[in-house]
């Protein structure tokens, strides 16, 4: 009974169009590729435009003008600029980024081994953020105007106010120096010998534990990723709460959750099963979002963590001028970035088809 | 615009009705106009005056700076280094350098309230220009446009600024050039959704054909329509901007030492916090009261002023 609503909508979409899905399928599949086009165009422009020579920074202030003509020749610096991009773009298409200038590895070699770091500390901020910021939204919704809705929303809005990186040492200085609870930075204890396979170290010391049946890998590892996951995840936490709440209180609002309340079935059957499950859909939304912009506030945060994943590495590249680094980087998270939107849009479209027939 | 105008119909006919007998006169109350109701409004929000105060307080003290400020931010007293709060004449005790905290923090003060307004001019000036010419004018510039503000949405606002800083070069004016771009396209789509929504409503096709000019048009009679939504993401644009370039100086992207940013003064501290906590605590304080200041009053103006919400 709860569902009508819910019900009417997945009719609709059955009956009507999977023609009109198709179309905006393909309306949003056309519209990514100039998109990333205009991204690639833009972090090459980022390095063409930016003050300062790569072959100066590759071979340092003491170089001759004779080395430093040589350089910029096999770095093909020395041709015209359209002639750069189009090398450029032809490269980009095929994920090779070149060389990084500090390293001399593969830029591509380099994200390969730190995205999965990045990856799993947005997952673990995302997991406490989702969990604790629906559960305070529900909480604020259920008990409207009560002192537990006051603090939750003025919590709510400290935490989208506070400077992230601030929060991060405090966390630091409270847990890890203060009360010595908690390691201050990298992602396991330096001492353990550890080789990671998937560099997903949740993961991998999973894996150890099934075959060694040694916990002291997981416990390292998890003990590691609380304070950066809950710098991380503060400012999606107070946003999810807020729209939780807010979407909650919509729900609550109407009238099948009336005659659920009226038909005598018990509040937090009416609240937990009929309307959070409604309300969610906004949050869905918000939560994807988040998790996109996660990626780039990563910067921040493993630069304090010393965690080595991309945005700590993407910062020192910025710092050295590594400009393969820094396009290859900036382009990988952008890339990220557009496909998580592209898929909440679409998940979207799927449950809510109003917002493809505009 | 509908409901308003049938309103006004009906205020009329409702007076016609009530016309004073020929000799007599009769006060009707005037109908509190949209700026009234909001003022009233406004004084019953008790979060949006608590941001209002904040902001004047935090205004106040940054165009005051060196008046209200005990010593100069700059000056450094090598025997009071590292002085804990409540130190005679330190109120807030001193940093690594013997600078009184107390002071850098006022004259943060005045930096960040420099930097969010300024950075939201620099997106202000250009979105709206933009927005309304595009949502105006439509045709190919609409269409470029549109596919500019995609690319730069493509990137999350914080890679954003730090990849325009990075073209840029790291300084403090760099910094809110570059969160002034960033939070264009926010502008822009506000306010070409406002003009394609305004640009065939009566009021402007009866302008026009009394001899308007476009230019009348676009930024005489359309744009103080969408002035409501605008106000509110400038609102909260302004805590976004100031967040930001703290960010930013952070990382070294922004203000150079021996600024006292906020965000500088932060990432000053960071070797700090096994010694002097105070060093690193203030500031992160002074940021978080500001901002949060701005997101309160920006939260109050969008309840007010979107009549949705209007009961």
């Amino acid at each position: 009974m709860g569902n009508r609503g819910h019900a009417v909508s997945v009719s609709f979409v059955q009956r009507d169009n999977g023609l009109q899905m198709l179309k905006y399928l393909l309306k949003r599949l056309s519209l990514l590729i100039p998109t990333l086009i205009g991204v690639a165009t833009l972090v090459f422009a980022m390095v063409a435009l930016s003050p300062g020579d790569p072959a100066r920074v590759m071979l340092g202030e003491r170089a001759t003008k004779a080395q430093l003509e040589k350089i910029r020749a096999e770095m093909g610096l020395d041709r015209p600029l359209i002639e750069q991009y189009g090398i450029y773009m032809k490269n980009m298409v095929q994920l090779d980024f070149g060389e990084s200038i500090k390293t001399g590895r593969k830029v591509m070699d380099e994200i390969k081994e730190l995205y999965p770091a990045t990856i799993e500390l947005a997952f673990f901020a995302m997991l406490f953020a989702t969990i604790v910021g629906i559960i305070i939204g529900v909480l604020s919704a259920t008990r409207r105007n009560t002192w537990i809705d006051y603090t939750s929303m003025v919590g709510a809005l400290v935490g989208v106010s506070l400077p992230v990186f601030w929060l991060a040492l405090v966390l630091i200085m409270i847990f890890s120096v203060g009360f010595d609870l908690l390691p201050t930075g990298g992602r396991i204890n330096i001492r353990y010998y550890f080789e990671p396979m998937t560099n997903f170290y949740v993961i991998d010391s999973i894996i150890y534990l099934f075959r060694e049946g040694d916990p002291k890998f997981l416990t390292s590892v998890l003990r590691h990723i609380i304070l950066p996951a809950i710098a991380l995840g503060t400012i999606p936490l107070a946003i999810i709460a807020r729209v939780t709440r807010s979407s909650m209180l919509e729900v609550l609002k109407q009238d099948y959750i009336k005659t659920a309340r009226s038909a005598g079935i018990l509040e937090n059957r009416v609240v937990y099963r009929y309307a959070l499950k409604n309300a969610l859909l906004p949050v869905i939304t918000i939560i994807g979002i988040q998790f996109g912009l996660l990626l780039s506030g990563a910067i921040l945060t493993e630069t304090i963590f010393a965690w080595p994943g991309i945005g700590k590495w993407l910062y020192k590249a910025i710092e050295a001028r590594d400009y393969p680094a820094v396009q290859g980087g900036v382009m990988v998270i952008a890339t990220t970035f557009v496909l998580i939107n592209l898929v909440v849009d679409i998940l979207y479209s799927l449950v809510n088809p109003k917002i493809r027939l505009q | 615009m509908k409901t308003e105008n049938n309103d006004k119909d009906m205020n009329l006919e409702r007076t016609a009705d009530r016309m004073p007998p020929v000799g007599k006169t009769l006060d009707v109350p005037d109908e509190p106009t949209f700026f009234q109701e909001s003022i009233h409004q406004l004084k019953r929000n008790k979060g949006a005056i608590a941001g209002l105060v904040v902001i004047a307080l935090f205004l106040a003290v940054g165009i005051f700076a060196p008046y209200v400020s005990p010593h100069d931010p700059l000056e450094q007293v090598i025997e009071m280094r590292k002085s804990p709060p409540f130190t005679e004449g330190y109120l807030l005790g001193t940093d690594d350098l013997g600078r009184d905290m107390l002071s850098r923090l006022i004259f943060g003060a005045r930096i960040s309230m420099i930097i969010g307004v300024v950075s939201v001019g620099i997106a202000m000036f250009f979105g709206l220009l933009i927005g309304v010419v595009s949502g105006y004018y439509g045709g190919w510039f609409d269409k470029i446009v549109m596919r500019i503000i995609d690319i730069m949405l493509a990137f999350p606002y914080v890679l954003l600024t730090i990849v325009i800083v990075a073209i840029l070069g790291a300084s403090l004016t760099n910094a809110m050039i570059a969160i002034g771009i960033s939070q264009i396209p926010r502008y822009v789509r506000l306010v070409r959704a406002s003009v394609l929504a305004e640009k065939e409503a009566d009021y402007v096709i009866a302008e026009r054909s009394i001899g308007a000019s476009n230019f009348e048009l676009m930024f005489g009679s359309i744009l103080p329509n969408c002035l409501a939504p605008i106000s509110v993401q400038a609102t909260l644009g302004v805590g976004e901007a100031i967040l930001s370039s703290a960010a930013l100086s952070f990382l070294g992207l922004g203000a150079q030492p021996p600024t006292p940013e906020w965000g500088l003064m932060i990432a000053s501290s960071r070797e700090f916090i096994t010694s002097a906590w105070w060093i690193v605590t203030f500031p992160g304080i002074a940021t978080l009261f500001a901002v949060l200041g701005f997101n309160l009053f920006g939260d109050g103006l969008r309840d007010i002023l979107d009549p949705k919400l209007r009961d």
